[in-house]
């Protein structure tokens, strides 16, 4: 972390950039929040540890409209996210510096909670640097132990890889931490039956509370008026519970975004709810990836999207029914 | 808030015996925004239009739904009707209660319920019709003819002769096509190339008239009055401004062993080569899959004896870019592939020739220099058995559906003609129907059975088996006197089914005009518009639209013209203003509609928008309303739904649905 | 059972793309090709102009099964419209498969101008296969907040 900060300083310094874009420390030893920073003094709250987990290419179709150079820090799964909104002309290349941060895994406090952990004061072994297997996290009841990879975000344990897709330069080292298949979860629910699956969306919708948490924080939804608040479909009546959008709007943002979300599983990580949002987008994802061939959002600028190409031998919409 | 009246058509009894129109009618005026419903006998007629009009100036209606007819058939009566009343003409909806109600359906109770879930659906929509404007584009005079054909040649005749450029473009080295290949023309047996060859040489000495052969059209962009076309001329080898058309080459090439496409691969050709004597141009192509000096570099002959120093090996294709107002397509015909029937043995002896084959055995240019001989030892035949309906009128999939039209006729100037000829010839032909329908057609026929003495067996072939002897041996049955029949033939001529041109499906795709199950090119209307592709500015001549014998053909050609003249004469023509338009404060000008129009309507610029207060230069799409058609790829692909299609915007049909689902 | 079964009539919206298959709907019904009056028809341009949103839309609305209806691959009167189409309701009825809607209640078919009988014998085996599957509660209810 101190190279990192060391080099930012350097960058504010020298006038490369004119901020920095990273993570601060925040009220709990868990919850760092994105933040920019301007001066080289105000990098000393500067953070960046396991908890880390926030995607900030989004931010930058902000930052791109400010003057100069912005320098953002960028985990090798996020840098999926900013290739994709180049594409879509959302964010400036030049108007980025980037900083492509090593990454071991980003951790899940609701993980660790579910372990039985409460009463937190403090945790070691999410720096970034920390070679430690562990966690030692203190508590007003005394230290516990918890395994890193017990830890970690859904994502993290079906990483993409950590090779970052676009950068600068490159800052710390990372760690492998892909132990399950991507598409596991997925494939378990296509076996189901029609009432079991029904069953589980249902569960898992009824709790969702419409913050539109996911909404703001996906980088693939980043229109400037999302549908859901334009009277363009009809939909704009929030917190209706009979609404379309409130019973549709799930299917519609998965539908919105698919092709183009890199799969950084950001929606599930800030759903207060704890559904898994990720399901939804990884569907789609299986599903190209299947009929139109391996296709991952964010790998490159220029590709075409599936859902803005063809070839004329496609598989028809019967296929549905006939897989199974 | 619109002000809505709505139109019930009886249409005669047509919706009204289904329908309970009145009820129709009273039903709609409780639907939110109607103020004025009626229901009359015939909507479309003077009188019926009269009472939309007197309606819109006595209620000040600013919207219309009409439950009639389908839209194809007059979306546009009612949209002219209104706008001569004052109304914008897009102010204009109609729910089709005939052709998918009243028509559909038999129980009154049900039909009349879905009227009015149709007619509430109409008119929700129009209670968000906005009027829209149509633009206007202008008009290229100049036809483009796919095909030189003898539908080709008289479409591009009549359009030449009313005073516009016409371009031919045909895929083989002359044209011609078909008609060139036949010997002679029923019912009154002309000479098919003494009356072709001056119709070719005409075409081609006409000052408005442009023939590229051995060429194709390779790619289509644009729109009626304004399309743009690259065509492929292929490279052929021989210099058309130097060729004197002498013939040296031709008989010089020591090449000699290529199939004949003219005589139907029943005799050989060299590899430079002319199809026929009269091909126009007379400029020989170099075939260069059969050249030897293409395929060992070696030869060179016809350079060595051309004295006009025509040849040219190093020719390259050419792709040349022209701009139409209006296309024709008369791409013709093939006989279908016989591989699939196999029980005439048309694979396994050379006796056994397929009608087209018939005519070049029958001319004097052709194989046999006009004498009928068999193709297995050149004996001149006793026995000939004609076989009639070869594939066509087939239920299975080995066959085509349809009648080919043409056969019955053909089989009956054949078989008069080898008996005029050819005395001690028997002629026997094997029909399921004979089907004269034309002047002079049924008169034909009978000369032939009743002067000819041509013997005509109600009755299918089963099987044609060659024998050791040489001979074919006909197994048939005789329905009439209900026996089999077993006939040793010296020939067997199938009447095979007519198919339309292989090429047509690419060309129909690259044109966007539909095509039918059979691959023949859809009719804008089957009665009313028959020489008009549903894509405007596209229009239909000969048997690319369906089976004809050349005076069909050459009427529909006519037809065909007339209707292109009919576009070309008009400086502009109004755009249909159902085009995508995008909300600058919606649009994140992201790329993705660009990426989906298939007509390059969409670009992106950059420009100052005041958001609520905010002041900013934003990416934003720009939709070019001139090259926009409405499909609306574009609003589908939007994430942000900037992107919207007049007069079939997301809220009309969100209208719609819920309407529908009420 | 069996009575209730007689008293529901399905909501079916059948999207028909104006060249092709709302033509193809025309013959069929100038050729008096009769299919169930469940079946309403919304006439776009083209296949391509169907939002994924107004199929949801209508099944939240209490439709019961959703058709669309386009060009042939290859002859769409936009060239690509139905190429686009065709992706997207392959994605979207996989979607409402995976979800637990029955995939019976989602159909794309391609019926040209020339197919009366095509259109017809399709709304007749779409409307058939609605009635075995009932009525659609699922996507209805699929937030049940209770």
């Amino acid at each position: 972390m101190q190279e990192l900060i060391n080099r930012a300083k350097e960058l504010l310094e020298n006038g490369t950039v004119a901020r920095v874009l990273g993570w601060k420390a925040g009220d709990l030893p868990y919850n760092p929040e994105p933040a920019y920073f301007e001066s080289a003094e105000s990098l000393k709250d500067f953070v960046y540890n396991g908890f880390c987990g926030a995607n900030l290419s989004k931010y930058m179709i902000e930052a791109s409209k400010l003057e100069g150079k912005t320098l953002v820090c960028l985990k090798p799964c996020d840098t999926y996210s900013f290739n994709q909104l180049i594409k879509e002309h959302r964010v400036d290349r030049e108007k980025a510096y980037i900083i492509g941060v090593g990454c071991k895994g980003k951790l899940d406090i609701e993980k660790i909670r579910n372990q039985g952990v409460k009463g937190i004061e403090s945790i070691q072994g999410a720096e970034i640097t920390d070679a430690a297997d562990e966690l030692k996290i203190q508590t007003i009841y005394g230290e516990k132990t918890v395994a890193y990879a017990d830890a970690m975000l859904e994502r993290c344990h079906v990483c993409k890889g950590k090779e970052h897709k676009i950068f600068d330069e490159e800052i710390g080292e990372s760690k492998e931490t892909k132990d399950g298949e991507r598409f596991d979860e997925v494939s378990r629910i296509e076996k189901m039956s029609p009432a079991e699956k029904f069953a589980f969306f249902q569960k898992e919708l009824s709790k969702c509370i419409r913050c539109n948490a996911c909404r703001n924080v996906c980088p693939a939804c980043s229109c400037r008026k999302c549908v859901f608040d334009s009277n363009k479909f009809d939909s704009s009546q929030k917190a209706n519970v009979d609404s379309f959008e409130e019973k549709m709007f799930h299917i519609i943002r998965a539908f919105h975004v698919a092709g183009r979300c890199t799969d950084c599983g950001e929606c599930s990580r800030v759903c207060p709810q704890g559904i898994p949002l990720h399901l939804f987008n990884r569907k789609f994802i299986k599903d190209i990836d299947e009929l139109y061939g391996e296709y991952q959002a964010g790998d490159d600028t220029d590709s075409k999207a599936p859902l803005t190409n063809y070839t004329f031998e496609d598989a028809e919409p019967s296929i549905v029914g006939k897989r199974g | 808030m619109q002000r809505i009246g709505v139109f019930v058509c009886h249409c005669g009894s047509n919706i009204a015996a289904t329908v309970d129109v009145a009820k129709v009618a009273e039903m709609a005026l409780m639907e939110p925004g109607v103020v004025h419903a009626e229901d009359y006998q015939y909507m479309c007629s003077e009188a019926g239009q009269a009472k939309i009009a007197d309606a819109i100036h006595e209620k000040k209606l600013s919207g219309i739904v009409v439950c009639s007819c389908s839209p194809r058939m007059h979306e546009a009566t009612f949209r002219k009707a209104a706008e001569r009343a004052g109304l914008n003409p897009y102010m204009v909806e109609i729910a089709n209660i005939r052709e998918h109600c009243s028509w559909i359906h038999k129980d009154m109770e049900e039909a009349t319920k879905k009227a009015v879930i149709l007619m509430r659906a109409a008119v929700a929509k129009v209670n968000l019709n906005t009027p829209l404007k149509p633009g206007e584009s202008r008009v290229t005079k100049r036809a483009l003819i796919i095909g030189g054909g003898i539908a080709g040649i008289q479409t591009a005749l009549d359009i030449a002769d009313a005073g516009y450029e016409v371009d031919i473009v045909e895929k083989t080295p002359s044209i011609g096509g078909r008609m060139s290949q036949l010997d002679k023309t029923f019912p009154t047996l002309d000479c098919s190339a003494c009356i072709l060859t001056p119709k070719m040489v005409e075409a081609s000495a006409h000052e408005k008239i442009n023939i590229y052969t051995y060429s194709e059209v390779e790619k289509v962009s644009g729109f009626v009055g304004d399309f743009t076309v690259d065509i492929r001329k292929k490279a052929r080898s021989v210099d058309m401004d130097k060729c004197t058309g002498c013939g040296v080459c031709q008989e010089k090439c020591p090449s000699k062993k290529a199939p004949s496409e003219f005589n139907r691969g029943l005799n050989t050709r060299s590899a430079i080569y002319t199809p026929f004597a009269q091909a126009i141009p007379n400029v020989p192509v170099i075939d260069r899959e059969a050249c030897i000096k293409f395929k060992t570099g070696k030869c060179g002959i016809c350079s060595k004896v051309c004295q006009a120093g025509a040849i040219d090996y190093e020719q390259k294709d050419e792709i040349i870019t022209e701009k139409y107002g209006a296309i024709v397509v008369a791409t013709g015909f093939d006989t279908i592939n016989l591989d699939k029937y196999d029980e005439y043995a048309y694979s396994q002896s050379k006796d056994v020739i397929t009608s087209l084959e018939l005519e070049r055995v029958m001319n004097a240019a052709g194989p046999t220099h006009g004498h009928l001989e068999r193709l297995s030892d050149g004996k001149a035949p006793k026995e000939m058995v004609f076989i009639q309906c070869v594939g066509s009128r087939c239920s299975d999939d080995r066959g085509k559906p349809y009648c080919s039209k043409i056969c019955c006729m053909y089989t009956a100037k054949h078989a008069m003609l080898i008996r005029d000829k050819y005395p001690d010839v028997n002629v026997t032909v094997f029909y399921i129907d004979v089907r004269t329908p034309g002047k002079n057609f049924d008169e034909f026929y009978r000369r032939a059975v009743e002067q000819y003495g041509v013997n005509y067996i109600k009755g299918q072939v089963g099987k044609v088996i060659p024998q050791p002897n040489g001979k074919l041996l006909v197994q048939g049955s005789d329905l009439l006197d209900n026996k089999q029949i077993l006939k040793e033939a010296d020939m067997v001529v199938l009447a095979t089914a007519i198919e339309p041109n292989p090429d047509v499906r690419k060309i129909a795709t690259m044109l966007t005009a539909s095509i039918d199950t059979n691959n023949f090119l859809t009719e804008a209307h089957a009665k009313l518009r028959p020489v008009e592709s549903p894509t405007a500015g596209i229009f239909l001549s000969g048997v690319c639209q369906g089976p004809k014998d050349i005076p069909e053909t050459v009427a529909q050609a006519g037809a065909a013209a007339v209707k292109a003249i009919g576009l070309l004469a008009k400086d502009k023509l109004m755009t249909n203003p159902c085009t995508a338009h995008s909300d600058e404060l919606l649009c994140n000008g992201c790329s993705t509609c660009e990426n989906v129009c298939p007509y390059g309507a969409i670009t992106y610029e950059d420009k100052e928008v005041n958001d609520h207060g905010i002041r900013e230069v934003r990416r934003l799409a720009v939709v070019n309303s001139a090259l926009c058609q409405g499909c609306g790829a574009c609003t589908v692909a939007c994430p942000s739904g900037a992107m919207d299609l007049q007069g079939f915007s997301n809220r009309q049909i969100i209208a719609e649905v819920d309407a529908i689902c009420r | 059972m069996s009575i209730e079964k007689k008293e529901f009539k399905p909501k079916i919206v059948a999207f028909c793309c104006n060249w092709c298959s709302y033509a193809g709907a025309d013959l069929a019904g100038s050729s008096r090709l009769s299919y169930p009056a469940d079946v309403k028809i919304i006439r776009v341009p083209c296949s391509c102009r169907v939002n994924p949103m107004f199929i949801l839309r209508a099944f939240e609305k209490g439709a019961d099964g959703v058709i669309m209806c386009g060009c042939h691959p290859g002859d769409c009167h936009y060239s690509t419209g139905n190429y686009y189409a065709r992706r997207r309701m392959t994605l979207l009825f996989s979607m409402l498969d995976y979800i637990g809607v029955e995939n019976g209640r989602t159909r794309v078919e391609w019926v040209s101008a020339a197919e009366g009988v095509k259109f017809s014998d399709t709304m007749n085996s779409f409307v058939e296969k609605i009635y075995s599957l009932g009525e659609n509660v699922r996507l209805g209810d699929l937030r049940c907040r209770s």
